[in-house]
């Protein structure tokens, strides 16, 4: 009956086609933004052509990206990290200690990072995972214990080189070239930054979807009575998922670090949102509808070339962020209402 | 008044059918129930009494037939108007009535709050007489104390009882219990029953939703059994439970001659020792051996499920021992279980084994992939092939490898989730509900692989309450009731109506 009334040319026609419209917009949707936005601004905007321009915006876009990625893994297992910019905030403040206060090389720095930022990851799995606490408050509650704990140490003040110390000697230390060279050096023609994007993102695809650990991740994400009934730890691999996020964000610190060249305590306060909204930007690319790795990195870039184009074009900045709400909002909007796959996002609250 | 057997009814059910998509949940059902009795609705899970309870509370409007009330038949029902008419239902969920953060005493007026002439200004001053009212309506002797509490600091069991105050405050002419004893204990159950026999002596009819047996017999003056979304049986005092356990699992006249040739195993694979499958019931010795299916039929709340997460470590025995091939076999989560070649196919397909948007090949390698994946990186190949193996073995119709297992059909999913442990060798396996939901076509395709597996020396274990399922593929018959194995016997030492004479016996 339904197929007969099917045969007339036009609706044949007509219902395939709105329905291919859909999904395209679902797969490339975010994409088709990304790079309209792009040749948008060069063809209106001089500054924007030139090749300094393409790499600040990548430039931009990395320390958003590693943020976003850790929480992405977040993300798959189910969950959410709210701790990121904390961390990464803590970072700048723990690298700037160790150079300038305690005069250690800048590799040490990088470790002492690193540890931390597993440290927060191994606190939030703790919270989450052994106290059943809801995963969007339990990193809420760290994300302010972190932010305090770091202004604890530095008595809420920034760290620079020659700043007096409480005994009153100076800081003799200072940020040393090959930290530095973490956000300016290059590789080739590569800042290193976007490297280490280009290297994370690589490496974090292949982890989330090549590696066994990675597929149980998802597992968890999509059923974790189902993937505790396969015979699977879910509380361990739950935990390495905030583990990973933490060490994530302290690697976007130390990014950050470098880059400001000092240990600024307002560092790290806006990455949060930023992260949150690429890693669910990057849901909805390719239609995949799941947190993913390359689609959180395409997020950033995104971000970054809205808020350099807008920068350029001298909108001013808080305008800067109702553009950056409308994108993530038509985001959503491509997950949540045109994509027939149901979008996961779970957040127990 | 006139005596119960000259009333009139006070609700009628004519020819009521309900459908969801092209799935029948009730066909041409038609009932009456009268003033002044209790009549009690019995059914194995999906037979349709919730669909029923749901229809006459007005839940679902849209449902073929008719209801009447008072031989008037009621149109556009909605809640609201089911209430109106007197019809008034207790649900099993008492969180579905319960208004935490609230004081008792709100909770037992609510009905009244929204109503225009309460007024504008709210206090708990202004709403305790009536509280009290109701409250003492059950007899229930709450302080003014209590009636200020939270109510989340009533027990479970006086939550239920707040909730049937608050219907009975509304005087029905009809009142819907749904399982209302599953949270009581004895003494509670008692005083719930005396409740229910002076509501009946004021005139209330009463539609009594249980599935034990033991319940009704005392309490019950009718019952209706509701199978497959159909009336089986309507019997009046006094009730003979062995045609009720038919009527409930099924009366399929069995003697399509058994095609299975019964296999007996001899070694004992599985021992489990002093196990108690329910807190106050006494411990159990059950052996399971290698080389036979073995099949445990009991109806719901018997303990076939604790059983099986017991084997399989997903809720471990508080009490007792079990021994693997002689050696000790504790298993204090499903990933030790997994490791000794002791596995499950839960009951509930889609919330403890199907992954959305997960393709075959995903769903089947998830248990074994530290195996397909030896140093990290899972080898594709060989999760194509193990996707491939469990779609050829078991006969799933699917595009591949890579068809999601939720656009796969009921039948087709089970197949997928039993596949996915044969591909892994087990020693022991243990299916709870294996065929619920699942098509003939299916149900005949999984048996015979179970057979197959048990022939090749596993040994097999289905949990069932239908008893043809468990006479259609099993060697070996425990028929559990409350916790207690009642009878272990070989299939071919025993009868249908043996089986069934056991189940039914109360306990």
């Amino acid at each position: 009956m339904e197929a007969r009334i099917g045969k007339t040319p036009a609706a044949e026609a007509s219902v395939p086609m709105a329905e291919q419209v859909r999904e395209f917009v679902v797969r490339y949707g975010v994409i088709a933004i990304t790079i309209f936005l792009i040749v948008f601004f060069v063809a209106t905007e001089d500054t924007f052509r030139k090749s300094t321009t393409l790499l600040s915006v990548l430039k931009y876009a990395s320390v958003i990206a590693i943020g976003g990625l850790g929480v992405t893994t977040a993300m798959v297992v189910g969950g959410i990290d709210l701790s990121i910019g904390g961390v990464a905030g803590m970072a700048v403040t723990i690298s700037a200690m160790t150079m300038v206060i305690y005069n250690q090389i800048g590799i040490i720095a990088i470790v002492a990072v690193l540890i931390s930022g597993a440290f927060v990851g191994l606190v939030n799995a703790f919270l989450i995972v052994r106290l059943r606490i809801p995963d969007m408050l339990a990193t809420l509650a760290v994300m302010f214990v972190v932010q305090g704990a770091k202004l604890i140490f530095v008595n809420g003040q920034s760290v620079s080189s020659g700043m007096p110390l409480p005994d009153g000697s100076f800081a003799i230390g200072h940020f040393t070239p090959e930290f530095l060279a973490i956000d300016a050096g290059f590789v080739g023609p590569i800042p290193m930054p976007v490297m280490i994007l280009i290297v994370i993102t690589l490496a974090m695809w292949v982890f989330l979807t090549r590696t066994r650990w990675g597929r149980i991740l998802y597992a968890i994400g999509a059923n974790p009575e189902a993937t505790r009934l396969a015979g699977i730890s879910v509380s361990r691999y739950r935990a390495l998922a905030y583990v990973v996020a933490g060490l994530l964000a302290a690697v976007a610190g130390l990014i950050l670090s470098s880059r400001i060249g000092q240990g600024d305590i307002s560092a790290g306060n806006s990455l949060l949102l930023d992260s949150v909204a690429v890693a669910l930007v990057g849901m909805s690319v390719m239609g995949l509808n799941l947190p993913n790795a390359w689609g959180t990195t395409l997020g950033a870039i995104l971000l970054g070339t809205l808020v350099t184009g807008l920068t350029i074009a001298a909108v001013p900045y808080y305008a800067q962020d109702v553009v950056k709400g409308l994108v993530l909002v038509v985001a959503l909007i491509f997950s949540f209402t045109l994509s027939r796959k149901k979008a996961r996002y779970v957040s127990a609250v | 008044m006139d005596g119960p057997a000259t009333q009139k009814a006070v609700v009628s059910l004519a020819d009521v059918s309900m459908a969801f998509g092209t799935n029948r949940v009730l066909s041409g059902v038609s009932m009456e129930v009268f003033p002044a009795t209790v009549k009690a609705l019995i059914g194995a899970n999906g037979a349709g009494k919730s669909t029923l309870i749901k229809i006459l509370s007005g839940v679902y409007p849209e449902h073929g037939g008719e209801i009447r009330v008072d031989g008037k038949p009621v149109r556009a029902n909605s809640p609201r108007l089911a209430r109106a008419l007197g019809i008034h239902t207790v649900h099993q969920k008492i969180a579905d009535g319960v208004i935490p953060g609230l004081s008792v005493a709100e909770n037992l007026v609510f009905d009244n709050l929204a109503l225009p002439s309460f007024g504008a200004r709210f206090s708990l001053a202004k709403i305790l007489p009536r509280a009290r009212q109701i409250a003492a309506r059950l007899e229930l002797g709450w302080s003014d104390e209590i009636l200020r509490r939270d109510v989340f600091q009533l027990g479970i069991a006086d939550q239920q009882l707040l909730l049937l105050a608050r219907a009975l405050d509304q005087e029905p002419r009809m009142l819907i219990l749904d399982e209302p004893t599953s949270a009581l204990s004895m003494a509670e159950v008692e005083r719930l029953f005396d409740v229910i026999r002076s509501l009946r002596q004021d005139g209330v009819a009463v539609l009594y939703v249980s599935h034990h047996l033991s319940e009704i017999d005392t309490l019950a003056d009718s019952l209706v059994v509701l199978r497959d979304g159909k009336i089986r049986l309507e019997q009046s005092r006094p009730f003979g439970w062995n045609d009720v356990v038919r009527a409930m699992l099924g009366e399929q006249v069995l003697d399509e001659e058994r095609t299975i040739v019964e296999q007996r195993g001899t070694q004992v694979r599985l021992a489990l020792r002093g196990v108690r499958l329910h807190e106050n019931r006494p411990p159990q010795d059950i052996d399971f051996r290698a080389g036979e299916v073995t099949g445990v039929i009991g109806l719901l709340g018997a303990g076939k499920s604790e059983l099986a997460k017991g084997v399989f470590g997903a809720t471990p025995f508080t009490v007792g021992t079990m021994t693997l091939d002689g050696a000790a076999f504790t298993p204090r989560n499903p990933g030790d279980a997994v490791k000794r070649g002791v596995f499950l196919v839960p009951e509930d397909r889609s919330a403890e084994a199907l992954l959305p948007g997960w393709s075959i090949a995903r769903s089947v390698s998830l248990p074994f992939l530290s195996s397909l994946a030896p140093r990290g990186l899972v080898r594709q190949g060989a999760e194509s092939r193990r996707g491939r193996w469990v779609i050829d073995e078991l006969e799933v119709v699917a595009t591949g490898e890579g068809h999601l297992v939720d656009e796969l059909s009921g039948g087709n999913q089970q197949r997928v989730v039993v596949g996915r442990w044969l591909a892994g060798k087990p020693r022991v396996l243990v299916l709870d509900e294996p065929f619920r939901g699942v098509d003939i076509g299916a149900r005949a395709g999984i048996s015979h692989k179970l057979r197959d597996l048990a022939a090749d020396g596993a040994a097999v274990i289905v949990n069932s309450s239908d008893v043809d399922e468990i006479l259609q593929g099993c060697d070996r018959i425990l028929v559990l009731v409350d916790g207690v194995v009642r009878s272990d016997t070989y299939i071919s030492e025993t009868t249908r109506d043996q089986i069934i004479e056991r189940m039914s016996e109360i306990a």
